[in-house]
């Protein structure tokens, strides 16, 4: 199936039914300057030259594209390529995002930025490109995510940020999301609001999505430079959705690339304790948009779970909603043991340490690569890396530091 | 004619502005909420806020988020509040009601069966914080559908065309969200909310209402000598959560009584 006119979101930001401005009026007027703003940046070439620039010379990009040989051998079928978004500058493919919207902080002169962070990766994104750019930072964390991730913490707090841990709520990204949503109204004359991920109200799933796209871009020029086709399918794993937005994202229009996105099951879907929103939820509304979300049966948001705190999130942003709708992508759970074997699979075969949230792409892909034959190809979003997770992968294998 | 216009018709033959009080449905405790309801009429509201409990409330303060969590740690949802609508109007048939909550629960329960339910339990108006007009055309109308009046928040970034399309689709009266920030921040500016009242009654046509950081009876009593109505909330929630049970109700009439009486008195000062 392919889609040569994708042309989506519309101007008034959907996705089909999904996405949407869905945001109390006090935050109308933000999202309108905003809009604005991003537009006029989108046709400044130079806007567009000091994007590449900074993506080239301060993120490290492009990042590599390499073929996990061993690790395939192994596997006994299909080839798996990775996307090295750990290879970045902060370790992750956050910052590709956050460079995009620092600069447009500076453009439209507010002085201050904040953030909300899950895993701690678009919080240490933030906090980088705020020292850079000189700007004051502002991050909201969840108090048990502060908890599951004090070494990111410690890092934003090196690059000069304030973290404020959320007491409220479940105490995870998404009560973040509602405190910084919070701060924005509040300060929105002096404050920028750099969201992780694409969710929110538009203009932000869009946007986000087009600073992260770089990764699929990219993939494409390497992948025909490597071996002459394009793969069989791309795996990106998916919480609020950036990474695999960014890669799936050039690949829409591509004939015959299959697009594949891994949800947290963590204890299995059955066992109601995972974040698996498209594969478990339905359509609602939550934080600016419409899409497919983790919610009781009265629409309450219900509490999440997964091993990796950067997939621990109710919903999901709402292109994967229409992507998933459309039959262009699919969806599939991957269980937080089956995420820690792949994580174990690759640190021993191939000398890299994963995130757990990538490990969860990881490990879609050791389950589907066998069923292929070797000629087939899988690309995978390795889209961070697990210097971050040592502490809660040790504590899962009864070791304390 | 709704009973909420019919409401501001009345007041203003009489010369007074309305006092619209906010409660969340289930805060304290669920069987706490009607006799709160018929206390705010005793002392003196005109109309009533209901909020409908939300676990994530992205566009109310601390306050009203503790509200919040307090009604769904009591397992209260749309459905029960509706219930409470249904009781409260076995005494009470004159004093219009408005939910005021998130699009979510409304969405899940569905348009149609939330705006029939609705209507059948003696609600008269909706407010859901985060619809804004582009994203309420559809639900406007079944609203209107079913009688109940559609009300739409307005702030002070709102450009003249939003004046526009909001008054195009709402009725009742408009909610002027008199500050930037979430509700129960700081205390409001009360020229710039003069400023502010005339461009929208000339684009809406509909009476004015203004909360978020009216903390006491003194800038009640300045708003209402401006506005159509007063709207009044965290302040109560806070009465709310620092008053044992057995006090609740004795406690918040005190307060609404005190804020009535002021912005009586301001109104018939500006009147004289």
């Amino acid at each position: 199936m392919t889609q040569p006119d994708y042309d989506l979101p519309d101007a008034t930001g959907h996705f089909g039914q999904y996405g949407g401005v869905f945001v109390a009026e006090t935050l109308i007027g933000a999202l309108d300057e905003l809009k604005e703003a991003y537009a006029a940046a989108q046709r400044d070439p130079q806007f567009v030259a000091e994007f590449d620039y900074d993506l080239r010379h301060y993120v490290g990009r492009p990042s590599p594209l390499y073929h996990a040989r061993r690790w395939s051998e192994v596997l006994g079928g299909a080839q798996i390529y990775l996307k090295r978004e750990d290879l970045n500058h902060t370790g992750a493919h956050k910052i590709n995002n956050c460079i995009g919207q620092a600069m447009l902080a500076r453009r439209m002169h507010k002085p201050r930025v904040i953030a909300e962070t899950g895993a701690g990766q678009h919080g240490v994104a933030t906090a980088t490109v705020a020292a850079r750019y000189g700007m004051e930072c502002v991050v909201y964390m969840g108090s048990e995510d502060i908890r599951r991730q004090a070494a990111n913490v410690y890092r934003m707090k090196l690059l000069g940020a304030t973290v404020v841990p959320v007491e409220s709520g479940s105490r995870t990204l998404k009560d973040a999301l509602n405190e910084a949503m919070r701060d924005w109204v509040t300060n929105v004359s002096n404050t920028f609001y750099i969201i992780g991920t694409v969710a929110g109200p538009h203009p932000y799933p869009m946007m986000v999505r087009d600073f992260q796209s770089v990764i699929g871009r990219e993939a494409i020029a390497q992948m025909q430079e490597q071996c002459g086709r394009q793969p069989d399918a791309v795996i990106a794993c998916v919480g609020g959705g950036s990474n695999a937005m960014g890669i799936f994202h050039p690949y829409i229009p591509v004939a015959g690339v299959r697009l594949i996105g891994v949800e947290a099951a963590g204890e299995g879907i059955a066992t109601g304790r995972h974040a698996a929103s498209l594969t478990a939820g339905r359509p609602g509304v939550l934080h600016g948009n419409r899409t497919y979300l983790l919610q009781d049966q009265d629409g309450q948001i219900i509490e999440t779970h997964s091993i990796s705190a950067g997939l621990d999130y109710p919903g999901v942003g709402p292109e994967h909603a229409w992507l998933k709708d459309s039959g262009r992508a699919e969806y599939v759970g991957v269980s937080d043991s089956e995420a820690l074997q792949a994580f174990h699979d690759l640190c021993r075969l191939e000398g890299i340490i994963p995130a757990l949230e990538s490990s969860h792409a990881l490990a879609y892909a050791s389950r589907l690569a066998p069923t292929l034959p070797q000629d087939r190809i899988l690309l995978v979003n390795l889209s961070g890396r697990g210097d971050k997770d040592m502490h809660t992968v040790a504590e899962k294998s009864g070791i304390t530091f | 004619m709704s009973k909420i216009q019919a409401v501001f018709e009345r007041l203003q033959a009489r010369g007074r502005k309305a006092l619209i009080p906010f409660i969340t449905a289930g805060d304290p405790a669920p069987e706490l909420t009607v006799p709160l309801l018929h206390t705010l009429v005793q002392a003196g509201a005109d109309i009533i806020e209901l909020g409908v409990p939300f676990s994530d409330p992205m566009a109310d303060g601390p306050t009203i988020q503790r509200a919040s969590e307090r009604a769904l740690a009591k397992g209260v949802s749309l459905r029960h509040v509706l219930g409470m609508v249904a009781n409260f109007r076995a005494d009470d048939n004159e004093t219009p009601i408005v939910l005021m909550g998130y699009a979510n629960p409304i969405e899940s329960m569905g348009l149609e069966a939330f705006a029939a339910a609705s209507f059948d339990a003696g609600v008269d108006g909706v407010l859901v914080v985060d619809y804004p007009p582009e994203e309420a055309v559809e639900f406007a109308q079944t609203l209107h559908r079913h009688a109940l009046d559609p009300i739409f928040l307005l702030a002070p970034t709102s450009s003249e065309a939003r004046m526009t399309q909001v008054g195009a689709l709402a009725s009742g009266y408009i909610y002027y969200v008199s500050l930037k920030g979430v509700t129960g921040s700081a205390a409001l500016d009360v020229a710039a909310v003069a400023a502010r009242i005339p461009e929208i009654r000339a684009r809406t046509g509909v009476p004015v209402g203004v909360g978020f950081g009216i903390r006491d009876a003194a800038t009640a009593a300045a708003v209402a000598e401006l506005a159509d109505a007063v709207v009044i909330g965290s302040r109560i929630i806070e009465e709310i959560e620092q008053s044992p049970s057995d006090k609740v109700c004795v406690n918040v009439g005190t307060l609404v009584d005190a804020i009535r009486r002021a912005m009586d008195a301001a109104v018939s000062r500006g009147q004289a």
